[in-house]
């Protein structure tokens, strides 16, 4: 009943917030002074006759609240933005065909990121000072210092070149995205890799994040409770202090898992050849595609936002004390 | 469970004799608990009281075997039901802790795991020392909840710890505490994060089960009221040793330890005139690092003198024992003469 309610307030405030950035990304490229939007709709070395048809198609000679209305009404309403860069490329579908690519990528990453960063985090603080946990916090500091691209370079150079004649790698699909309904091996397959290179930093921040999370809930008198009550220790460690801690590498995880699928995973989509959403908004920043510009962060946003949304609903799950009531 | 032994009165249901806890720090050992020796019978409620850092929580969590911080080193013996505690292994010290030792922590607010039911939290304890099925720890999880004073026991049952007040949660603590029907309980400053009002009515609570459940109780506190209302036997804790050990009665009556003449002149007396000012002990307790070689509390003594440099032993009666070099005849003098302290100490 009450979880009912924190979760419709929470979905109406997620419309609230979509409805601020979809104002505030309008304004940014139709506002800005001394900037004619047509002609950058255009793009380069467009015709005097193009522009002024965009200005017509547009109605940029109407007041901004107009122009606003039908731009969101073409691209969320009527979605047929197209591009002017590669013509007749309808925006909107394109994105559509490219978030499973990124949903792909960023879900496996992070099934992979959590469970690596939980194994990582509880073995460092139950191993406390000892051998393990510097070897793990080492590794971790490690993890999150190797660029993800250039990570990616070095894994393709493996997988794809020196050692993929080995059977070591000789599983390794080429490099590309294979539909999940199409071929559901070739699909993991061609991600595994991806996955883990993705992943790898995740799992060093999050694993560190989690080791300090659990050392402070240890000291926390319910923990003492629980050992009075005469717990074993791992059950100490799993059921009451990582579990407490949980909480706050949730909140961690809604943030970077909303900012990835909205397009945060550029540069492995790139490195790996995976035509995901990160891929489009790269390839219309080198165009200056502005309309694809438009709808990949208005979608990006979205993606964030309602990642953020669900989190936060999941979030009132794990910790009752957020709950109304 | 064995109860064949368990209850043989002739054997103290604890027995501490000796018990040393020094910690190994970077600037040399510490010890914080410095020969601590007492034996408790059954049913009966021992108050140790002292300040902070006296070595009264250390000593409670060595016999819970709670201490388990690599540079501890824990000597002497304690005697549970005629069983060393000292040295048990890790497994049935598990089986003892919640089940026959049940303890209960000072801070309320904080002593819940925050994301489970406080139902939960009960049936976990009562599961892992009884072979209850769910249900049937359910039912007495809420039993317990009312036996402890809870209204409602089978709505607070589902409730989590935030949605409870201090003393309804200190109330879970002990329903939790009292699950498996323990010899022994200990309760570190249980009342000393509550109000007043609260506090009266857990003491209430305590005593009420050592008359349903028949166990004996430890009771650490500073508050000397709270030892007057609710403990058989009193021991006083000063530098990680007792210095004075009594029945209640006699403790209030005739105190021999100088530091105990302090801390019972710190409590504003209820009836008679008001002192001008409450009188305290001068001085701060002694860093455990740097005891003066003697008597610990000599420093701030105002009876010190030569005697005080050689440790004191404990001597006096079987059943009122103190660690202090003052004859019975200069303490008759000096408590017939009370200390002036009120006047002399400028403020």
């Amino acid at each position: 009943m009450s979880l009912g309610f924190t979760i419709v307030k929470r979905l109406a405030h997620m419309v609230f917030v979509m409805f601020g950035i979809s104002v505030l990304v309008f304004l940014i490229f139709f506002a800005t002074p001394g900037a004619d939007p047509a002609a950058r709709i255009a793009g380069r070395n467009a015709s005097p006759q193009t522009v002024a048809l965009i200005r017509k198609e547009f109605g940029l000679d109407k007041p901004l609240p107009v122009q606003y209305l039908r731009m969101m009404d073409r691209l969320v309403i009527r979605r047929d933005l197209t591009s002017y860069v590669n013509l007749g490329e309808k925006v909107v579908p394109t994105i559509f065909r490219a978030a499973p690519v990124t949903l792909s990528l960023v879900f496996g990453a992070a099934v992979i990121w959590i469970v690596f960063s939980i194994l990582v985090g509880v073995l460092a603080a139950a191993f406390k000072d000892r051998t393990l946990d510097r070897l793990l916090m080492i590794l971790s500091l490690i993890g999150i210092s190797i660029p993800v691209f250039w990570l990616g370079e070095v894994v393709n150079l493996v997988s794809q070149g020196l050692l993929h004649n080995t059977w070591l790698f000789s599983w390794v699909p080429p490099l590309g995205y294979v539909p999940l309904h199409r071929d559901p091996a070739l699909w993991f397959k061609s991600l595994v890799l991806p996955w883990f290179t993705l992943a790898l930093a995740f799992i060093g921040i999050y694993g560190r994040v989690l080791r300090a999370n659990i050392v402070e809930a240890m000291q926390e008198d319910y923990i003492r409770l629980a050992r009075a009550k005469g717990l074993p220790e791992a059950q100490v460690l799993i059921r009451h202090a990582l579990r407490c801690s949980m909480i706050a590498i949730f909140t961690l995880f809604g943030l970077d898992f909303g900012a990835l699928v909205g397009g945060g995973a550029l540069l492995t989509e790139v490195v790996f050849g995976l035509p995901g959403v990160g891929y489009l908004t790269y390839q219309a920043l080198t165009n200056l595609d502005l309309p694809m510009i438009m709808a990949t962060v208005t979608y990006a946003s979205f993606f964030v936002v309602s990642a953020n949304a669900m989190v936060d609903i999941l979030y009132s799950v794990f910790d009752p004390r957020v709950r109304n009531d | 469970m064995t109860e064949a032994t368990a209850t043989d009165p002739a054997v103290p249901l604890l027995a501490v004799d000796n018990l040393r806890v020094s910690f190994r720090t970077a600037r040399g050992t510490v010890r914080a608990v410095d020969g601590v020796s007492f034996r408790l019978g059954h049913r009966e409620i021992l108050g140790i009281v002292g300040e902070s850092g006296s070595g009264k929580s250390v000593s409670l969590m060595a016999m819970m075997g709670l201490i388990n911080d690599p540079n501890a080193v824990i000597e002497g013996s304690i005697k549970f039901q005629g069983r060393e505690l000292i040295g048990l292994g890790a497994r049935e010290m598990r089986r003892l802790r919640g089940g026959r030792i049940a303890m209960i922590f000072q801070d309320p607010m904080t002593a819940l795991t925050p994301v489970y039911t406080v139902g939960r939290q009960i049936v976990e304890q009562l599961r892992l020392h009884t072979d209850l099925s769910t249900g049937a720890a359910r039912n007495r999880a809420v039993e317990l909840l009312e036996a402890v004073g809870i209204p409602g026991p089978k709505d607070v049952i589902d409730r989590y710890p935030h949605q409870l007040s201090g003393g309804m949660r200190q109330r879970v603590v002990i329903a939790m505490a009292l699950s498996c029907n323990p010899a022994l309980m200990l309760a570190d400053e249980p009342t000393t994060a509550l109000d007043v009002t609260v506090q009266a009515a857990i003491l209430d609570l305590v005593r009420k089960l050592r008359k349903d459940f028949g166990s004996s109780v430890i009771l650490v506190t500073h508050n000397m009221g709270v030892v007057a209302e609710i403990a058989d036997k009193v021991a006083v804790m000063y530098a990680g040793r007792i210095v004075e050990h009594a029945d209640t009665p006699t403790m209030f009556r005739t105190p021999w330890h100088p530091y105990t003449w302090g801390l019972l002149d710190s409590i504003p007396p209820i009836s008679g005139a008001r002192p001008r000012r409450l009188s305290s002990i001068q001085g701060a307790p002694p860093s455990l690092q740097r005891l003066p070689p003697g008597c610990s509390f000599a420093p701030r003594c105002q009876y010190r003198s030569r005697r005080c440099a050689v440790k004191p032993p404990m001597i006096g009666e079987p059943d009122h024992r103190v660690a202090c070099v003052l004859e019975p005849g200069e303490r008759r003098e000096i408590v017939r003469k009370p200390a002036q302290q009120n006047d002399e100490i400028p403020s």
